[in-house]
């Protein structure tokens, strides 16, 4: 009984054997597999926080506008209102933590403005655009222009110099004989301060009903009884007014 | 010791080590992650129409990233297609932000001529991912797609696979580099720098889930399409008004 109780000698030292080979097995893998692959998840948790981490360089109009007051109000109201500050000046984050050593540039010089303005026919219609090597050669761009606030010497005599993707619309709609001016009310300051000055819209069904309205003198439109047509609804929310769907022949068969 | 007595050691044991697992939880303890609906799925749009070219989204981005400032290492970048009467399509990158065009064409045999800006699409279905043997690359919680630069061993299987050529080796770590959405930048909850830059608002960034995020506006007011649909990659980079023409 005594006998069978002590493990023979070599079991034993195949005991030891093994506890070497699990523990070196242990051993091995804490230091070779990398801590995120234990990590619970598909995820790579040290991946995200690395990438996370790292600085971002530009610092975001808004906080522009914390300390350039001036500058930002002028820029809203003019053709760079959509435009960053930080699209001219680079990026601003260092300026923003240390704003008395490190001053953004400002370029000044023609090669800047034309990144934007240079003619490029791929370029959308009614995107201001000059050859650079015509318009007024070697002269700085500020000279004439103010970049926060920037106007064309000649102000646009068509509305679709500025809103040509409504125009091209317009034109192969039943509204294309329309001037703009029949239902909006363009302020003469709206070509040159467009944010300012603003165009009208009409605010109503019974403006649409000046031709649509059963009564109304103009033939050609096709008619509705404006009063209950859509309900509540006004007519835009249904028809877009540059482009209603109402074509001539089917209003002809109708 | 006889069978009886070994049985009831083992199970002994056994229940003991039961016990320790049931004390020290499930294994695998399910992250605190925040309701489904408060998780971002973060895409961008594109508004060909506006696009200018005039490649400051790409300067930014090589700015912000570090990305090398020789061409052909770009994250993000813009095309233009010139498309000629008898049906040619021509396709040229702008990489950076400079005052020189590429040549411009004759005007009367150009059809029609736009800019497409490109970058990674983080599809739902990422064919890099698929392809990665490391486990380099994988999908966040809010489908960005990212490139674990530590575990990433450069072998360009990712950047072979990649259908729309958003992928470059970068020289200096030896590892395969991309657009991240700008990770660090939208986790503080500012815009990606391409999108910061954009002078026309052509490039818009949001969270596809809420419905107040300018990507959404642009999906409900305009009629959006993604590149490559038929290869079912279910790309996250949204365009509006995208020409048949482009690949």
């Amino acid at each position: 009984m005594s006998r069978s109780r002590r493990l023979p000698d070599s079991v034993a030292r195949l005991l030891v054997v093994f506890a070497f080979l699990a523990g070196g097995a242990v051993l091995v893998r804490s230091f070779v597999v990398p801590a995120s692959l234990k990590e619970p998840g598909h995820h790579r948790h040290s991946t995200m926080a690395r990438e996370a981490a790292r600085p971002a360089l530009y610092a975001g109009s808004e906080t522009c506008r914390d300390c350039h007051d001036d500058v930002a109000s002028r820029k809203a109201s003019g053709y760079h209102r959509g435009l960053a500050c930080e699209s001219c000046h680079g990026p601003a984050r260092a300026h923003v933590d240390d704003p008395g050593s490190v001053t953004p540039p400002a370029p000044r010089t023609r090669a800047f403005c034309p990144v934007c303005h240079a003619y490029d026919p791929a370029r959308p219609t009614g995107f201001p655009q000059i050859q650079p090597v015509l318009h007024n050669p070697r002269k700085p761009c500020a000279g004439c222009h103010d970049p926060h606030d920037p106007r064309p010497p000649e102000l646009p005599r068509e509305c679709g110099a500025c809103h040509a993707a409504i125009a091209r619309t317009k034109a192969v709609s039943p509204h294309a004989l329309l001037p703009c001016t029949t239902c909006h009310d363009v302020p003469r300051e709206h070509r040159s301060v467009p944010r300012v000055a603003k165009a009208t819209k009409p605010a109503e069904k019974a403006f649409c009903g000046r031709c649509h309205a059963e009564r109304s003198p103009v033939a050609e439109a096709p008619k509705v009884d404006v009063e209950s047509h859509g309900g509540k609804y006004v007519c835009w929310d249904c028809h877009y007014p540059h482009l209603p769907e109402a074509h001539p022949w089917t209003a002809e068969s109708s | 010791m006889d069978r009886r007595e070994l049985l009831r050691r083992l199970l002994a044991a056994a229940g003991g080590v039961f016990a320790l697992g049931a004390s020290r939880g499930p294994l695998h303890e399910a992250e605190p992650s925040p309701a489904e609906t408060e998780t971002p799925a973060y895409g961008m749009g594109v508004d060909v129409d506006r696009c200018i070219g005039c490649g400051l989204c790409a300067s930014a981005c090589k700015a912000e990233n570090g990305v090398p400032d020789e061409p052909f290492y770009v994250r993000t970048w813009v095309e233009r297609y010139v498309i000629r009467r008898d049906g040619t399509v021509e396709v040229s990158s702008i990489v950076k932000a400079a005052p020189e065009r590429p040549p411009a064409e004759a005007e009367g045999e150009v059809l029609r001529s736009f800019f497409v800006p490109k970058l990674c699409n983080h599809c739902a279905h990422p064919p890099c991912v698929q392809v990665c043997p490391v486990g380099a690359t994988f999908t966040t919680d809010d489908g960005v797609v990212l490139v674990d630069e530590e575990r990433c061993i450069g072998c360009r299987y990712c950047i072979q696979a990649c259908p729309y050529g958003a992928r470059y080796l970068h020289p200096v770590t030896k590892t395969a580099d991309k657009c991240t959405f700008c990770y660090h930048r939208i986790q503080r909850g500012l815009l990606p720098a391409c999108v910061e830059v954009c002078p026309t608002q052509a490039r818009v960034f949001g969270d596809l889930k809420s419905a107040a995020s300018p990507l959404v506006r642009l999906r409900r007011t305009r009629k959006t399409f993604v590149l490559k649909p038929s290869l079912n990659t279910e790309p996250k980079v949204f365009y509006a008004g995208l020409d048949g023409a482009v690949r």
